[in-house]
């Protein structure tokens, strides 16, 4: 947005001190608009220069051309990646069957529920430990513990406690949501500017008034970010869980294209995850948006 | 325990809890201690308050009557803000000793707004109030300001001056007995200064607060003030009544005697100063 500006700002601005300048070094004799133009010439720009329309799009595009090329030629063997048009056909059978609706149902419920009764236990702990020293001491430490165990090295652990069916996916997917939502959002708490709670004390306010009107809001910006960090790792979380003896979800559908060498449903797999996972992170921010928008207009 | 009518003040139940020990004003002969038949809203007796080895506040005595504004000047590190937030009960672990009765209604302007940026202007000024008639008082210190029509705005889409204006609502907004003032406009530009001067002036004479009003803006003391302390390492040195009518002009000579003589007790001396 910024480079875009920049050259029309920079010009008038370039162009002006030899206007003023002919003045100065008139013995010289060169005319103003030669000194203005060399100074032009002579400057050097540095900056990546003007924003390309569509820019964003034109890698993906280029991909998409090399793998057609590839494919069509022969170079791409099919077995290796299937072609941009196979997948598509796949896609419509998939659909047409049914497998793809009732794997994408079944795999967001699994985020669905991991996502929701690990915000719960993030923000329940982070309140507790947020806004209590004792809290704080008894919750915080096992928590930062848990936090530099990768929540995917747990997984062995986790099948012999919880079998390897639902109840183990969401445990996994829940575990990985509970510590951002926790990190950040007992950040959010511990961070509230103290003079908002020298405000609350002159105004008396009552504890519950403080919590909601100071406490809650206050905290809310961090707890929005934690809950960003969360819902990719839930996706991450769900990926590695569907690959392990699972007998339904996009990830069996992908673990069974393997076995029988099927890139094209692997490949509509990939697509899948890379969809919901930008979807959901989109909501997210949408929500983030709408939540704060009092301090949008900041930036406005 | 308590001088005051209400029973047991908030700042002297704090006191107790502190477990400082509280002094009578019976116990001091200063003759300004004798008893007044209403009690005054502020009355300070024996204010010590220490940080760390240094004595910010020595055995500090302080009335303020109904109604009476009074401005506390100070270089910066003389204490006038320590005895500030003593009398707003927000000192909670500096040691000190001493006797604070403050009332029940008191409310604080702070140097900044320190308005809450997720709520929108009219929740901010009626923030410390419940009932049913919150919001229409609300409005009503809204409309007061000059800030009718904004009360959805968000904090950030007000200017430094209008920011400060809410803030001066929402103390308001409380009917308080007393106002406590941190240089309220110490981060304004010197033109939304003098408008605030005189915009507190007509507030205060229609809500009738007792205000300490805490400066190191010499003229901005004479302009308000009806009586001008100067705090100088813990202790009060100076103290002036301003006999002026308002409202007061700063091209007038009397108003510069009043400030040629706080700027020389401020240690200020050469000519043509005027902070």
């Amino acid at each position: 947005m910024t480079t875009q500006v920049n050259p029309e700002t920079t010009r008038p601005a370039a162009a002006a001190p030899p206007a003023v300048a002919d003045r100065g070094p008139a013995p010289a004799g060169q005319p103003s608009t030669q000194t203005g133009a060399a100074a032009r010439r002579r400057r050097r720009r540095l900056g990546p220069g003007r924003p390309i329309p569509f820019g964003g799009a034109v890698g993906p595009v280029l991909l998409l051309v090399a793998w057609s090329v590839g494919s069509a030629t022969g170079v791409l063997d099919e077995r290796t990646l299937s072609a941009p048009w196979t997948v598509v056909a796949t896609t419509g059978d998939l659909i047409a069957d049914g497998r793809l609706q009732e794997s994408l149902a079944i795999s967001t419920q699994r985020v669905g529920l991991g996502l929701f009764f690990g915000v719960l236990a993030g923000v329940l702990l982070a309140l507790i430990s947020g806004l209590s020293r004792w809290g704080e001491a008894i919750i915080d430490g096992p928590v930062q513990i848990k936090r530099a165990i990768p929540a995917l090295a747990l997984l062995p652990l986790l099948i012999l406690w919880f079998g390897i069916d639902e109840q183990m996916k969401v445990t996994t997917i829940a575990l990985g949501v509970f510590v951002p939502v926790y990190i950040h959002t007992h950040n959010g708490l511990r961070t509230i500017d103290s003079r908002y709670v020298e405000l609350a004390e002159v105004l008396r306010l009552s504890p519950a008034r403080f919590l909601r009107r100071v406490v809650l809001p206050g905290a809310l910006p961090g707890f929005l970010l934690g809950l960003r960090f969360a819902v990719v790792n839930a996706w991450l979380s769900l990926v590695v869980v569907e690959q392990i003896n699972s007998t339904s979800g996009i990830g069996y559908l992908m673990e069974l294209a393997r076995q029988y060498g099927q890139t094209d449903v692997i490949i509509v797999g990939l697509v899948l995850y890379g969809l919901l996972g930008l979807f959901s992170d989109g909501a997210v921010r949408i929500a983030q948006r709408r939540a704060l928008s009092w301090r949008r207009t900041l930036a406005d | 325990m308590a001088t005051y009518p209400g029973g047991l003040t908030a700042s002297s139940a704090r006191e107790a809890r502190h477990g400082r020990p509280t002094r009578t004003p019976t116990d001091r002969s200063a003759p300004d201690a004798g008893p007044e038949s209403p009690e005054p809203p502020v009355r300070v007796r024996g204010l010590t308050r220490r940080f760390g080895t240094r004595t910010v506040l020595a055995d500090l005595d302080l009335d303020i009557a109904d109604n009476e504004f009074v401005a506390l000047l100070g270089r910066s590190g003389s204490g006038k803000s320590t005895l500030l937030r003593a009398l707003a009960g927000l000192d909670h672990d500096v040691a000190g000793t001493g006797r604070v009765d403050v009332p029940d209604r008191l409310s604080v302007i702070f140097q900044d707004a320190r308005l809450l940026p997720w709520q929108r202007v009219l929740d901010n000024v009626i923030l410390g109030l419940s009932g049913p008639d919150a919001a229409d008082q609300g409005r009503a210190r809204l409309a007061e300001v000059g800030l009718a029509g904004r009360e959805r705005a968000w904090p950030a889409e007000l200017s430094g001056g209008e920011q400060q204006r809410v803030a001066l609502a929402r103390s308001l907004v409380s009917e308080p007995r007393l106002l406590l003032a941190d240089e309220p406009f110490g981060a304004l530009d010197a033109l939304t200064r003098i408008r605030m001067h005189d915009l507190l002036r007509r507030l205060c004479q229609r809500h009738r607060p007792a205000v300490l009003l805490v400066t190191h803006d010499v003229d901005e003391a004479v302009t308000l003030a009806d009586r001008v302390l100067v705090l100088d390492a813990g202790r009060i040195t100076v103290e002036t009544t301003i006999d002026l009518s308002t409202p007061r002009s700063p091209r007038d000579p009397e108003f510069q005697e009043y400030r040629e003589r706080l700027l020389a007790a401020l240690g200020v001396t050469h000519e043509g100063a005027s902070r």
